[in-house]
């Protein structure tokens, strides 16, 4: 008797935690649900304006939105990958997009009809995979711009047009260098420029650190790699080698890293991810500028006690100023559960009707030049200035846009140029040493 | 009297007297009782057994098979004979993160036993009060990515409470976990902050089973603390610390979430230890086979200090009695 009893207790309890294992996999998926995943916080209140406007427009379908943090996202997004229980439609990245074409988990958007001309240069074209279809709907862009401390620049009697105006060579450094030793001031008051300089114990450094870098340096070397006349790699999109071999990235490199030998860059052993990265450093006092990207705008103009101005980045040798212009798109899942649904969202999410009202909020720049434009109007509307981002965008005279690179094996890439480019920064390994990276990462390509 | 018996002679209970020999009429009735405890034992065994097949044996058995892969999750594994263990062989980052770990676990269990010990002894000797036993393991209390991301608070070079304080005293600050000299030691060093009072408990444990009498017999005799320590204290203990210098050394390689949300595994792999290289190369790169493999070389590492742990330190006997 007791233990029949105690049979039908186990099965019981096995029933219930096979039926709430079933139920916890099909939650949020209804048939006129479509699920949608990004990562921004600051973004979340303009997707789902958004949403309330696809809704209205499609009666019958409604948007559950799931926000995750950056790190935890790409996780959480795998792991869904792998249980099926992936979202319909997803906030995607470039660096990630090589990798998922690679794992052939998404759906091709070619029945959209997403026209590359209706958006900002380059954006709509990178989504386009190795086998000519295209994997994600163009969403928002962002560039690289320096970000400084207004009361220091003043005290060491910087201006803004000096700081919009500077270039830099790997030589001398020129006037960019010249003007981060003029930012930095050791412990006995003396500047990076005078006499006695002290580059032991610096007080205030030129410029924040970003890190190492890793594999696309977008808010730390590639500014100048790229103003030095450098690619990644040897093809616009999916290259089949890349070329960190090259004499003239290894060259800038060595310069760029060199500034933290001669004090005015802050070294490696002071960045930290997490407790503290360039916008902290500079909102501490321990930095007078920093390159940042635009999704940082509203991190340093929210700095209590910061007055912050914005410089678009240097010219290089090749007598133009560059920056990384990364676009986001969003994708649709290959096994989404509501894919016409998902299709019609990703359309919708793609149009200048949504781009206008995400860029209304004032916290990314659209891909339609409409969206752009008003993003751009709702930063001056809190009184910021956003050109030093969008010139490079606008002025292709003077100014050179590139993209996050885009081949097969990403992860591999960057697994392999972290720590090769971290030796090189914090350990001083000589520059050369990245040639046999390049190898290594040459010779997967080529598998 | 005679007894009546169809069993062999080898078939009676051992040691017993021909008074307890069962009639066939009791065993049955015994061999019925038992062999309800039997199914009920089975019963209640069950949803352990289940949870080790399936959370452990099962894996340990699919992991086996897909070291011999290729598997990116996605797609169907492919059947690559050799090739991970190969590469493995010939992978230097491997054989760097081994030894990382390695010399993370030296530092960790060396600090961490001889501070347990330490402690353990002197609540045993010095107080019996339980409030400093709770005390002794708060740090335990929290978890292991929560510890982690306050001391990387705490040692951040610029900004954290420990490099102001140092810079304070007019020393120059200690990259803890920016620089490769440190990183490694400061890991180990956070960890053993974090268990050193759940070890010291166990320890603690182990020394309330030596018997009294015996620090009062050395004592007549002249004993001090010191050798009382050596002569009794360790020795008896030895069973004891055997299987916590296991159960530490076991969980010290596994090291993975303070390394994960402190140093990420740099600077250039100066703390890129055994699991955190498996976890990279199987949700970073997708490469589940190899990470599977290397997972593998792992649990025959693991399984064979255990072995030999359990060999020197005779951990199955006691001295006591």
């Amino acid at each position: 008797m007791r233990i029949r009893t105690v049979m039908a207790f186990t099965g019981a309890l096995t029933l219930s935690l096979v039926s709430g294992c079933a139920q916890g996999g099909a939650a949020g998926s209804g048939a006129g649900s479509v699920t949608y995943w990004l990562w921004d916080a600051n973004q979340l209140p303009a997707y789902q304006a958004c949403a309330k406007g696809f809704e209205k427009e499609n009666p019958g379908l409604d948007v559950k939105i799931t926000q995750l943090g950056w790190a935890d996202y790409w996780t959480k997004l795998t792991a869904s990958f792998i249980a099926g229980t992936e979202p319909d439609v997803f906030t995607d990245h470039i660096q990630k997009f090589g990798q998922f074409a690679d794992l052939n988990v998404l759906e091709p958007l070619d029945d959209l009809g997403i026209d590359d001309s209706a958006y900002q240069t380059g954006l709509g074209a990178n989504w386009i995979g190795r086998d000519g279809h295209r994997y994600g709907a163009p969403k928002d862009w962002d560039t690289v711009a320096l970000f400084y401390d207004k009361k220091l620049t003043e005290a060491a009697g910087l201006t803004a047009d000096q700081l919009n105006s500077l270039s830099w060579n790997p030589r001398d450094g020129g006037t960019f260098e010249k003007a981060i030793a003029r930012l930095t001031v050791d412990r006995n008051g003396n500047r990076g420029d005078e006499p006695g300089f002290d580059k032991h114990h610096v007080k205030v450094y030129g410029l924040a650190t970003g890190g190492a870098g890793d594999s696309d340096g977008q808010t730390t070397w590639s500014p100048f790699t790229a103003s030095a006349g450098w690619n990644y790699t040897d093809k616009v999109r999916w290259g089949d080698t890349y070329a960190y071999d090259s004499k003239t990235f290894q060259s800038v490199i060595d310069w760029y890293f060199g500034l933290a030998e001669k004090g005015y860059l802050a070294p490696y052993t002071d960045y930290t991810d997490g407790a503290n990265p360039a916008n902290a450093q500079v909102a501490s006092g321990r930095a007078a500028a920093a390159f940042d990207g635009a999704w940082m705008i509203s991190t340093y103009y929210g700095t209590k006690g910061l007055d912050v101005g914005t410089a678009v980045t240097p010219t290089g040798p090749s007598g133009k100023r560059a920056t990384m212009m990364n676009g986001l798109a969003d994708s649709v899942t290959k096994n989404a559960r509501n894919k016409g649904g998902a299709k019609k969202w990703v359309t919708y999410l793609a149009s200048n009707a949504c781009q206008k009202t995400v860029g209304g909020y004032g916290i990314v720049f659209p891909a339609t030049p409409d969206g752009t434009a008003a993003a751009v109007a709702a930063y001056r509307k809190k009184g910021i200035d956003v050109s030093a981002f969008t010139e490079p965008v606008t002025d292709k005279r003077h100014a050179r846009t590139f993209s996050f690179p885009v081949t097969d094996y990403a992860a591999d890439v960057y697994a392999l140029m972290r720590p090769a480019m971290q030796d090189v920064f914090a350990n001083g390994a000589p520059v050369s040493g990245l040639t046999k990276t390049n190898d290594q990462i040459n010779f997967i390509l080529g598998q | 009297m005679t007894i009546a018996s169809s069993s062999p002679p080898s078939r009676l209970p051992v040691g017993g007297a021909e008074g307890t020999r069962t009639t066939p009429r009791t065993r049955r009735a015994k061999a019925r009782e038992g062999g309800g405890d039997g199914r009920l034992a089975a019963v209640f065994l069950a949803p352990a057994l289940l949870g080790f097949l399936v959370f452990l044996l099962w894996p340990t058995l699919r992991g086996v098979y897909l070291s011999f892969t290729r598997f990116n999750l996605l797609t169907p594994a492919e059947w690559v004979g050799l090739d991970n263990y190969d590469r493995m062989v010939h992978d230097p980052i491997f054989w760097d993160s081994l030894r990382v770990t390695v010399v993370y676990v030296v530092i960790n269990i060396g600090v961490q036993t001889v501070s347990a010990l330490a402690i353990a002894v002197l609540l045993q000797r010095l107080t019996q009060s339980a409030v400093l036993r709770g005390i002794v393991l708060t740090p335990y209390l929290m978890s292991n990515v929560v510890a982690g991301i306050v001391w990387l608070w705490v040692l951040d070079t610029q900004l954290g409470i420990g490099n102001e304080i140092i810079a304070g005293l007019g020393l120059d600050r200690i990259p803890f976990l920016n620089d490769e000299t440190w990183a490694i030691p400061t890991i180990a060093l956070i960890n053993v902050w974090r268990h050193v009072g759940y070890t010291a408990l166990l320890l603690f444990a182990g020394l309330q089973a030596i018997p009294n009498d015996m620090y009062e017999a050395a004592r007549v005799d002249g004993a001090g603390e010191w050798r009382m320590f050596w002569r009794i204290t360790l020795p008896l203990l030895r069973p004891v610390l055997a299987v916590v210098l296991i159960m530490t050394v076991i969980g010290s390689f596994q090291v993975f979430d303070t390394v994960a949300v402190t140093t990420n595994g740099g600077p250039a792999n100066a703390t890129n230890v055994l699991q955190f290289y498996i976890y990279g190369s199987a949700f970073g790169r997708f490469q589940f086979g190899y990470a599977s493999a290397m997972s593998v070389a792992l649990l025959v590492v693991l399984s064979a200090i255990t072995v030999l742990q359990y060999r020197i330190t005779r951990a199955g006997r006691t001295d006591l009695g």
